[in-house]
């Protein structure tokens, strides 16, 4: 007698495949947003099993805000350019060249200039669909989305007036100018993500594993150093090896001190850790309400 | 880049690891979030960022100290308010389990959101306060719970500190209860004194319940019997999505058509003998597809593509059946349905109904009851449903539906109901018995 079990990950997978393929055959336009990181990865992966043998029924969207991590965007080429898939780069430059984005004075984060770039994308393309890595394990208001998470023709989300979603019926309707956000992945964790990036063999970038970069004291949190994060008098600034645990914009992200160059290792570090993820990330600590407030303006 | 030398030889691989799914339920104020935030702190499930974020808000609304329900009230308003008004899902694991939570709000006018996270899970926890005992809330509470047929059922009696560790009114509220649940039909219940804002029962065992020998709630949602929901009886396959790939020159790809799909019920087998439905022809499969290599067989919930040896009529919204135990057909069906829409339900509306992978237009001729939720019969035919109510309808799609009651098959016995226009959501359905059932003798079997 078999027994027909499976495991989490075996869970978590068949739920995602088949968020995937509801979304190839309810919606016109889909695209995947792909960047190259961690949990767009697997994403990836699971494409890959949903749509195989078959091409990928849908592009890969990436918004480049022009502070990526250079090994990361040489990542999201060449992984793109392997499984044969279209990807469509639209940057924040040029969302700003063009007017569609406005910094403010002063401004050097390019973490809001990205939402008018990406629904400007949306626009161009006419996506009615948009597949995200978030997780609801991310940030408090994360944990209150929807599989299918509907934004109206300004791109918003309004919490108060989700639509339910019941077992596994996903209500796709739109009407012309809406959009939805899907996300696979709600009901992985940071540990479900290794684990799956184990048992699959992914490559991720190098940058997820411990090396050696001279980084400043900011904020609380050990940041690279590079000709946009230049180290202000009496910095600390120090050699340190380091690992980023998420992946932010290259003047965000805090490197966390690791030793952990496996997969293995990174698995053993985030079990036993005790911050999350997105404490070493400056934009979400800006204040209690960060995520929700970029949430309903139209954020990933 | 790094390449494989960063992917160290896997190891023996770990042994496989459950989810359990469980939603909370209970009034404002009955003390669900901070039940939630103490299974969170004393199973170490937190972090240090997140306490600290915990520290830094206690001041706005915990008059000092650390206010446990800051951890799932996630939006500003809830923060404001001091309710919550969405589902939120959280994560944790020990050793032995997975668990998703969907932390449900208890007050009046989101029941849909408590049928939406109780949708899925296998467990729901019905907090009472031990002052009040049973009041209405909890009585629909569990009602839905065992309308949407939850196997497992945890009455969480908190703040029993206050009601001074008293066994004797936990034998009152537990005796309120058993007056009703027979009339449910809910296996398996379990009810556990507790005071979540202390931490008694929770986590560690309670030294002011030396009455009580039953487990802590972490203790039982860890060693309950997750006896599996899916359905291996009879093989539906809804067809989600059609294979085809675009290589015309590649010659062992140019004639692949696969069927792609979440199996709802059954095993499906190499060389099995199968139905396409609707047109009703006969197959037999010809290989199962996954990304990681052909299998013999594939069961429920697994993703698979299938492909069959005849060229059937098959697409998007068809189903894919054994020759065993053949599903319900029809247009005229019945089916109990939670109203979750401000403009109530009169008869003669008409909507999209989803049923696994296809949407059909449907309209309501008749509604027959409306459930009372404080005596938990059945009232006479209502004028309309309400937002919030529970009651059972008459349905006519304009095409047959293949499908079975809620009872044996939780994914092919369920449906929204989508309002054209608006595209809202408007309720959730669980079908009854079907009167007819595909009879798949060669082509022509009869609706």
């Amino acid at each position: 007698m078999p027994s027909y079990h499976l495991d989490h990950l075996q869970h978590l997978e068949t739920e995602a495949i088949h968020i995937l393929r509801e979304v190839a055959g309810e919606f016109e336009r889909p695209a995947l947003l792909f960047s190259g990181g961690k949990d767009s990865i697997c994403l990836l992966r699971l494409a890959e099993k949903a749509f195989r043998p078959s091409e990928f029924p849908l592009p890969l969207l990436n918004v480049d805000t022009g502070h990526h991590f250079p090994e990361l965007n040489d990542f999201r080429d060449r992984r793109a350019a392997e499984l044969g898939a279209r990807l469509i780069v639209r940057t924040v430059e040029d969302a700003i060249a063009r007017g569609i984005a406005q910094p403010a004075p002063g401004e050097i984060s390019r973490n809001r200039l990205q939402i008018p770039t990406l629904l400007a994308a949306i626009e161009e393309f006419r996506f009615d669909c948009c597949i995200g890595g978030a997780r609801r394990d991310e940030e408090k208001a994360r944990a209150k989305e929807r599989f299918f998470s509907f934004r109206d023709a300004f791109g918003q989300w309004d919490p108060k007036n989700q639509r339910p979603e019941i077992w596994n019926l996903y209500n796709a309707r739109l009407n012309p100018g809406e959009n939805m956000r899907v996300f696979p992945l709600s009901n992985w964790t940071e540990l479900d993500v290794w684990e799956y990036i184990r048992r699959e063999r992914l490559e991720v970038p190098s940058i997820y594993f411990s090396h050696e970069r001279r980084c400043v004291r900011r904020g609380g949190q050990w940041l690279p150093v590079n000709n946009l994060v230049p180290p202000r008098p009496a910095e600390e600034v120090r050699d340190l090896v380091v690992r980023v645990r998420t992946i932010g914009d290259i003047i965000s992200t805090g490197c966390v001190e690791s030793r952990a160059s496996t997969v293995d290792d990174i698995i053993a570090e985030i079990a036993a850790a005790r911050v999350t993820e997105r404490g070493s990330r400056a934009d979400d600590r800006a204040s209690e309400a960060a995520m929700e407030d970029r949430k309903k303006a139209g954020y990933f | 880049m790094y390449t494989e030398e960063h992917l160290a030889p896997v190891a023996t691989p770990p042994p496989p690891v459950d989810i359990l799914r469980f939603n909370t339920c209970g009034s404002v104020d009955d003390g669900k979030s901070t039940l939630i935030g103490r299974l969170l702190y004393d199973s170490k499930s937190l972090m240090e960022d997140q306490i600290e974020a915990l520290e830094r808000s206690a001041d706005l609304t915990g008059g000092g100290g650390i206010n446990l329900a800051n951890l799932t009230d996630g939006l500003r308003a809830e923060r404001e308010q001091g309710i919550t008004i969405d589902v939120a899902y959280r994560y944790f694991a020990t050793p032995r389990r997975k668990f998703i939570i969907a932390d449900t709000p208890g007050h009046v006018q989101y029941t849909r959101n408590m049928v939406t996270g109780a949708s899925t899970a296998n467990l729901s926890i019905v907090l009472v306060d031990a002052r009040a005992g049973v009041i209405e809330q909890s009585r629909r509470h569990t009602a839905i719970a065992a309308l949407l047929r939850i196997p497992h059922l945890v009455v969480a009696v908190n703040k029993m500190d206050l009601v001074g560790w008293s066994e004797e009114r936990f034998r009152e509220i537990r005796a309120q209860f058993e007056e009703f649940l027979p009339r449910l039909g809910i296996q398996d219940v379990t009810f556990i004194p507790m005071s979540a804002l202390n931490g008694d029962n929770v986590v560690e065992a309670s030294a002011h319940t030396p009455w009580y020998r039953g487990p802590t709630l972490l203790g039982h949602l860890e060693t309950v019997h997750v006896a599996s929901d899916w359905n291996l009886a009879g093989l539906r396959l809804p067809v989600q999505w059609v294979n085809r790939p675009n290589r015309p020159r590649d010659t062992a790809l140019h004639d692949f058509r696969g069927y792609s799909g979440q199996i709802a019920g059954g095993v499906l087998r190499r060389g099995q003998e199968v139905v396409a439905l609707p047109s009703g022809l006969i197959s037999r499969v010809k290989e199962i597809w996954t990304y990681d290599g052909a299998v013999e067989e594939a069961f429920c919930p697994q993703s698979v593509t299938v492909v069959l040896e005849h060229d059937v009529d098959l697409g998007r919204g068809g189903m894919v059946i054994g020759r065993e135990q053949p599903p319900g057909v029809g247009c005229d069906l019945t089916a109990r349905v939670c109203w979750m829409h401000p403009r109530a339900l009169q008869p003669g509306r008409k909507f999209l109904l989803k049923h696994t992978t296809q949407t059909v237009p449907v309209v309501v001729p008749e509604l027959l009851n409306r459930l009372d939720l404080e005596t938990l019969e059945p009232a006479a035919a209502p004028a309309s449903l309400a937002m919030n109510d529970i009651g059972e309808i008459r349905l006519r799609t304009a095409q047959p539906l293949f499908f079975d009651a809620y009872a044996r098959n939780r994914l092919t016995g369920s449906f929204i109901l989508i309002e054209p226009g608006t595209h809202a959501t408007v309720a959730a359905g669980l079908l009854d018995e079907p009167r007819e059932f595909v009879r798949p003798e060669g082509a022509e079997y009869v609706i």
